[in-house]
């Protein structure tokens, strides 16, 4: 059959329909973490610097929980140097977390944080986060990394508990080609 | 269906001499004529259906019992992986695009598909995503092992080398799928017959414009989502890996959202089908034409914001459960819409039992009892429990077996006649339909209760309590693969010889197809027939 120019021009609008499709499903992933920043879905916590609010709400506190999590592959010890705190909202708070690199190698990691209840998660904001860059640790060495967050006051009332749980990656492969390319030493921007 | 009153046949055999198919291998390779094309693609299908049957059958009969018998627990994973994948990518859908080929140009009165190169191209691609994909099986490593699924990082950061020719398979059969959908809504639209509009349409070819549809707007995601785990595995980039800032979750986003209209894709077509048939041997018209038009439709947009309820269990505000619960039951209503108006266009009318009506009948009947073990599913506080249990399994296999295949086999004894110009032999037909039927729901009924006690998916061991309900469905997975020999034996005798078909074939049917010579030549509809 010869193609007719109408038939030509829906097909033109149709492939033109499956490329903005193609492109639409990479564009999801920026879509997402934006939901995610708005919603505290999926408990990504993406709050740097102080809160907007510094007023300190002295009439109740909250109970926050650290919480660390090594994947299978990780060898490093890593826990909280304290379980949990209890806060005021709009307190600057510090505490630290312990890690130690028990192996025989100089190894990278990077910590990933979650918060639970995912309702929190707009709620917690970290003014300073060993969580922002990579951690690279000597064979046999450790470190302290510090922490300093904030509540915001306009936390929900209902919550009295947030958990901020950390998962730490070894990222030593990736870490080795970036350090002999340039010396960004910066975690993923979005964390 | 509408009113389509038939004027005369116009099928001219005057200038045959240069209109008949050439001869040898070369007719099927450079083929464009819908109808070689078609058959090509369901002889693929038929192929395809009888390799990931087998798949399944290494999977059946390694659960005949529990303990580890027969295959390695890796091997057994890519069983699970191949037998869907094939399944879904390799036997519905090209057995849909193959009845499509055939039909739809049959229908609507018009010579042949709107781009017949890219027809040819488009089939010609598909046998070889599938030896990329089985090939992946001989590969050291092994093949694809992480579910049809492919949820990441286990299908990135945990998965065997053969992944990059797993995704390359997918891209191919992607670009195969978004070829045929173009070329069906550019033939739907564009070559009606004179006097064909869009809501005289039989519903065959309606579901398909719909189906059509729904694969330019998902296929393109699935290559997406895919080629992310390429840059992911080989370019260092982190879509989902969570140590460089990804999320695994946002894969299960993305996967779903082509999933879930991907599942209507394998479904819609079924409806069309069934709606040809049962008027047929109802010989009553359908009822309720516009309304199944609707329905299909508000099922494929509805498709659009559903996807999360397979992801009940990642960890959703309520919010969301709620909103993607409610928004999944709604589906129920236009399905339930079709699902009556196939029993009232049954309903006194004088009904015969042909093979093609059994399949249809057995169709509504078990299809329906898998959208209710959806409707069960879609119930967020429940679905906890439920989540990656044989009741899934057993869901999804009620309604893309008895529901999709079923309906591939009605459409193939309804059309069968008009495309090989012999009547079928009814004998076998009925026992091939009885077999399949006992096989299918001893197969899949007892999933059902091992799913609700707890027996997870994707096991190759299981605790002992289960082991009578899945000897049971053991015994029935062999029947019903078995019993498609029969259909295979049926359909070779059928074409070789057989009783000659008259063009009508039913008595009771309806519609343009019937208007042409069985065989159907292999020019039809070269002057479009006159519709009042």
């Amino acid at each position: 059959m010869q193609a007719k120019p109408t038939t030509n021009r829906l097909v033109i609008r149709l492939l033109a329909g499956a490329v903005f499709m193609f492109g639409f499903c990479f564009a999801l992933v920026p879509l997402y973490d934006v939901f995610c920043d708005i919603t505290g879905l999926n408990g990504k916590n993406f709050n740097r610097g102080p809160a907007a609010d510094t007023r300190v709400d002295s009439s109740r506190t909250v109970k926050i929980q650290f919480v660390t999590v090594n994947p299978s592959d990780m060898p490093w010890e890593f826990r909280p140097t304290v379980r949990d705190l209890r806060v005021f909202p709009g307190e600057d708070k510090v505490t630290s977390f312990y890690a130690a690199n028990p192996t025989g190698n100089w190894m990278v990691a990077q910590a990933v944080p979650s918060v639970t209840p995912f309702e929190a998660a707009p709620y917690l904001n970290k003014i300073n986060c060993f969580c922002f860059d990579r951690q690279p640790l000597e064979a046999g060495s450790d470190v302290e990394m510090p922490l300093v967050f904030v509540v915001d006051p306009d936390l929900p009332e209902h919550i009295s508990t947030i958990t901020l749980s950390y998962a730490l990656y070894d990222i030593t492969g990736s870490a080795e080609v970036s350090k002999n390319s340039t010396s960004d030493d910066k975690g993923p921007a979005s964390l | 269906m509408a009113t389509v009153d038939i004027d005369l046949p116009h099928v001219k055999d005057d200038d045959s001499h240069h209109h008949g198919p050439a001869k040898g291998l070369g007719r099927w390779l450079y083929t464009t004529n819908h109808k070689d094309i078609g058959s090509m693609y369901l002889i693929f299908s038929l192929c395809m259906f009888m390799i990931g049957g087998m798949m399944a059958l290494v999977i059946r009969a390694e659960l005949f019992q529990p303990g580890l018998q027969l295959v390695e627990p890796g091997f057994f994973n890519q069983m699970t992986t191949m037998h869907g994948l094939i399944m879904v990518f390799g036997a519905v859908m090209p057995a849909f695009v193959g009845l499509a080929n055939w039909m739809v140009p049959l229908q609507i009165g018009a010579p042949d598909m709107a781009l017949p190169r890219m027809n040819n191209w488009s089939f010609w691609i598909l046998p070889f995503a599938f030896l990329i994909l089985l090939s992946s099986l001989f590969m050291p490593g092994g093949g694809p092992n992480f579910g049809w699924t492919f949820y990441a990082p286990l299908s990135t950061t945990y998965a065997p080398d053969s992944v990059t020719f797993f995704i390359f398979g997918v891209h191919i059969m992607g670009a195969s799928s978004i070829m045929g959908a173009i070329n069906i809504i550019a033939t739907i639209l564009n070559m009606r017959a004179p006097g064909m509009t869009m809501m005289k349409l039989p519903l065959f070819v309606w579901t398909w414009l719909i189906t059509a549809f729904l694969l330019i707007a998902v296929m393109p995601v699935l290559a997406g989502v895919v080629t992310m785990m390429l840059m992911d595995i080989h370019f260092g980039t982190s879509f989902f890996n969570a140590a460089g800032g990804g999320d695994p979750v946002l894969f299960q986003h993305i996967f779903w959202f082509f999933g879930h209209p991907e599942v209507y894709i394998m479904i819609l077509p079924a409806f069309g089908i069934i709606s040809e048939i049962i008027p047929t041997f109802a010989r009553k018209r359908l009822f309720g034409y516009s309304s199944m038009v609707y329905a299909v439709a508000s099922i494929a947009l509805l498709s659009f914001v559903v996807w999360a309820h397979h992801m009940f269990t990642v960890g959703m505000p309520l919010v969301g459960e709620v909103f993607f619960m409610f928004a999944t039951m709604l589906i129920a209503v236009p399905t339930g819409v079709k699902v009556f108006n196939w029993i009232a266009t049954m309903f006194r009318g004088s009904m015969t039992f042909e093979t093609p009506m059994l399949f249809a009948l057995a169709f509504v009947v078990l299809f329906t009892l898998g959208g209710f073990s959806g409707l069960m599913l879609a119930i967020a506080p429940a679905d906890f429990q439920y989540h990656d249990t044989y009741f899934v399994v057993a869901h999804f296999h009620y309604v893309l077996v008895p529901g999709a295949i079923f309906s591939i086999m009605a459409a193939a004894y309804y059309w069968l006649p008009k495309w090989t110009g012999h009547v079928l032999n009814e004998t076998m037909g009925k026992t091939h339909f009885w077999l399949s039927f006992v096989g299918v729901n001893l197969t899949f009924f007892p999933m059902h209760f091992v799913g609700l006690a707890g027996m997870p998916r994707r096991i190759p061991d299981y605790a002992l309590q289960f082991a009578d309900f899945n000897s049971m469905a053991s015994v029935g997975a062999f029947i019903f693969g078995f019993s498609q020999l029969v259909f295979i034996y049926n359909v070779v005798q059928n074409v070789r010889a057989g009783q000659k078909a008259t063009d009508r074939v039913w008595e009771g049917a309806h519609g343009l197809e019937w208007t042409v010579p069985s065989p159907a030549p292999y020019h039809t509809f070269s002057t479009p027939p006159k519709i009042d």
